[in-house]
């Protein structure tokens, strides 16, 4: 008879036993807060096509300081994804050649990061040329 | 396994579509996530930098009223919740939480009701 | 006189351990000793009955992969100076069944190996007389960091999504697939399709990259599992464009 008797390791807890899957978890927890930040304007939203007092309301519950440490968190998460997403993007993308050499993945990064630093100006000038 | 692997007929993976959608959001969330948070969340609320009536009800009727605004925000916010489900979605499952009927409904099923609430938000705003 | 480490060997005995257990040896080393010769110590010196795989003794063969410190590795390529003062925590490769201390039960992953048919699958069939496949080393530079797969399975370690699903085909395989598909000569992408983009495949990975951190061999199984995500999303979505009855 066959003395084999495989053993199969439990997985629970394998993301806390090695820093790079805690970094994998906190990367993936900022959906938790892009999630939040979507149905906070989905919830703004609602309350504009019912008016001017649901938009006044949702506005001043916006300023009460528990929104604005909310905020400041989200702020916190959501910059944390970006630097994660262009950090992942050299491995989740073709490779890039250009000029017959391939892109080196910190170059790819850094192309990411300073799109997200272009778009976010471009984003703030507009809100302010339509806003002031 | 052995055998049985090898003859188990293969089912093609609807993964396409929700890795499309998550995508996409994630890729949005990257690159305008933190200047918008900034704005509707810090900037036009305390008045720092915009003017403090930046987001009145004027601006936002006027804004969200044009073509141009509604793709924007149909864009921005359904992306961002088919993003967030799908990662959610994996997140549960990496915890041990395995891909079951409630998880599937809760993830993608909030992010659909999500998009759908915007979709008539929007049409009740008009144009 | 030799300075020691101590080295924690997870031990199964199936016909006597219930489950694993760390036993401690003491071992003498010198600055040119890996963790293998480290082992091999053992085994010749203090405990015959040490179970573990090896070959080459120069990260070719891709034998004596094993958890060193809770990461995946080569034993033959982590020294044992670069672990003082120690101690060392050795364990059989993560995500696999222990067959016996170090040994991992790797049927699953041979099965795999078979079902990407791992072979060139010719696009024009030449005969011996037309000659050679020519290949410019543009075409060869597409798949040739992917070719360099030992199959130590150190990426199947590393990936928590094989581990939390053992249907998942996994970086390597996939990686090796990728190497046939991304190679000129080779026309078998399209029957390839099938398990790439199955419920086994491609789309069970959710990018932690861990796989191309520990790959001993700069393979990126990372981005090879993520570069057929975008041609199985775009075949998905195109084969909503073809006629009824023509899709894989």
């Amino acid at each position: 008879m066959s003395k084999r008797r495989p053993y199969v390791r439990p997985m629970a807890g394998w993301w806390r036993k090695n820093p790079f899957f805690v970094e994998y978890m906190i990367h993936e927890g900022s959906a938790l807060f892009v999630a939040a930040y979507g149905v906070v304007l989905l919830v703004g939203l609602v309350c504009l096509a019912q008016g001017e007092a649901a938009w006044n309301g949702w506005l001043a519950a916006m300023k009460h300081p528990l929104a604005l440490l909310f905020h400041l968190a989200v702020l916190a998460m959501i910059s944390y994804h970006s630097w994660s997403w262009f950090k992942i993007m050299p491995k989740t993308m073709p490779p890039l050649v250009i000029g017959g050499k391939r892109v080196a993945p910190a170059m790819i990064t850094g192309a990411g990061l300073a799109a997200t630093v272009v778009a976010s100006l471009i984003l703030l000038g507009l809100v302010w040329g339509m806003t002031r | 396994m052995g055998d049985d692997a090898m003859s188990r007929p293969l089912k093609r993976s609807n993964a396409p579509i929700f890795w499309g959608l998550f995508g996409a959001g994630g890729m949005l969330a990257a690159l305008l996530g933190p200047m918008l948070v900034f704005i509707t969340g810090i900037a036009a609320p305390l008045g720092f930098i915009l003017a403090p009536d930046a987001m009145s009800y004027a601006n936002m009727m006027a804004f969200t009223g044009h073509w141009l605004g509604k793709a924007f925000v149909f864009a921005i916010v359904p992306l961002f919740l088919w993003h967030a489900g799908h990662r959610v979605f994996h997140s549960l499952h990496d915890v041990g939480i395995h891909a079951g009927m409630v998880a599937r409904l809760v993830c993608y099923g909030g992010a659909l009701l999500g998009t759908l609430i915007v979709a008539w938000a929007l049409l009740l705003i008009g144009f | 006189m030799a300075r020691t480490i101590t080295m924690e060997v997870l031990r199964y005995r199936p016909e006597q351990d219930a489950g694993p257990v760390f036993q401690t040896y003491e071992v003498p080393f010198t600055d040119d000793m890996s963790v293998l010769q480290g082992l091999l110590h053992i085994k010749d010196e203090l405990d015959e009955t040490l179970s573990f795989r090896w070959s080459c003794r120069m990260a070719i063969c891709g034998s004596c992969g094993m958890m060193i410190n809770g990461k995946p590795a080569l034993s033959c390529k982590t020294f044992l100076r670069d672990l003082a003062p120690g101690p060392v925590r050795i364990e059989a490769l993560n995500h696999f069944p222990i067959e016996r201390d170090l040994v991992v039960v790797m049927e699953d992953f041979i099965d795999k190996l078979e079902r990407i048919q791992p072979y060139i699958i010719p696009k024009e069939p030449r005969t011996l007389e037309q000659g050679e496949y020519l290949q410019t080393p543009a075409q060869l530079e597409k798949y040739e960091q992917f070719s360099s797969c030992i199959n130590c399975l150190l990426c199947y370690a590393a990936c928590p999504q094989y581990g939390l699903n053992p249907d998942f085909v996994g970086p390597g395989a996939l990686a090796l697939l990728h190497r046939y598909n991304a190679d000129s000569r080779d026309g078998g992408a399209a029957q390839r399709m099938e398990l790439v983009a199955a419920e086994e495949g491609v789309f069970n990975c959710t990018a932690v990259g861990y796989c191309s951190e520990v790959c001993p061999k700069h393979v990126d199984p990372a981005n090879a599992v993520n570069q057929n995500k975008t041609t199985a999303a775009a075949d998905y979505f195109l084969g909503f464009l073809k006629p009824k009855g023509s899709r894989t």
